[in-house]
């Protein structure tokens, strides 16, 4: 339980959720579908962030161009988060560095953390949820 | 305890939904509460009644449907994610002009909202998938 939540007199319960993007953005649906919860979730008035480790990194790549996949682009998305009070978005330092990417190459303002400091930023989470 | 379950995988393919059954199984026989299990992606294919495996395999979804029966287990499948699979009760068919409807007994189809949900009445929301 978090300390918001301890907080909360009326209006329910606040709490932190983290949503773990783990996958590139268009081999599977996870990403996509992944968005549509975090959406979801900020008309619920919770404390959210997300965090992108793995090749789920490659999802705030700039300059996504889909055309040729025959998908939706769906990496504007990410920059209207902001729109929806979702603006803690942290990125996985080691991810990142094994893959060559530099926060310049993010469509987004991130956050980098290092591994143990990813460890850390979810072991203070209420709700976890991993795509 | 009071447990929200994410299904994320579909049924056979992964045995990610063998092991949340196996899980709200135990954890009902164990005493604690399950507010809900909450199917998405591939997960709704858990919920299509149309599934006819050989008889020497377990039916994963008939056995999703007898374990709601028996302790009035909330199996909520997300619309979303339904209506890209192909998995849909008689309403949805009906509005959408389809000619037939698969969802199975015990499930009923609802909005993301009812994860969030979960995830906010839960003591854990416990996840299924890869």
């Amino acid at each position: 339980m978090s300390d918001q939540e301890m907080d909360m007199e009326e209006g329910g319960v606040v709490k932190q959720f983290m949503f773990v993007n783990r996958k590139a953005p268009y081999g599977t649906i996870y990403a996509l579908e992944g968005l549509e919860v975090v959406l979801i979730s900020a008309a619920f008035e919770q404390d959210v962030s997300m965090a992108f480790i793995d090749d789920g990194v490659y999802e705030l790549k700039k300059g996504q161009d889909t055309k040729a996949l025959g998908q939706k682009n769906f990496s504007p998305t990410y920059r209207a988060l902001e729109g929806y009070d979702i603006e803690k978005l942290y990125v996985e330092k080691e991810s990142m560095a094994v893959r060559g990417l530099t926060v310049e190459d993010f469509a987004v303002d991130v956050t980098v953390l290092d591994h143990a400091e990813m460890a850390a930023k979810m072991a203070e989470q209420d709700v976890l949820i991993s795509f | 305890m009071k447990i929200g379950v994410l299904v994320n995988e579909g049924p056979y393919t992964h045995e990610a939904s063998d092991s949340a059954y196996n899980f709200t199984k135990a954890a009902l026989e164990k005493g604690h509460e399950i507010y809900r299990v909450f199917f998405y992606h591939d997960g709704v294919n858990n919920a299509t009644r149309l599934t006819e495996p050989p008889r020497d395999d377990r039916n994963i979804v008939n056995r999703w449907s007898e374990l709601s029966k028996q302790h009035n287990l909330d199996l909520v499948v997300c619309i979303a994610a339904a209506q890209r699979r192909g998995v849909m009760d008689e309403n949805e068919a009906k509005r959408q002009g389809k000619d037939a409807h698969n969802l199975a007994e015990g499930f009923r189809i609802s909005g993301l909202g009812q994860l969030v949900e979960a995830g906010i009445q839960s003591d854990r929301l416990v996840t299924f998938g890869d």
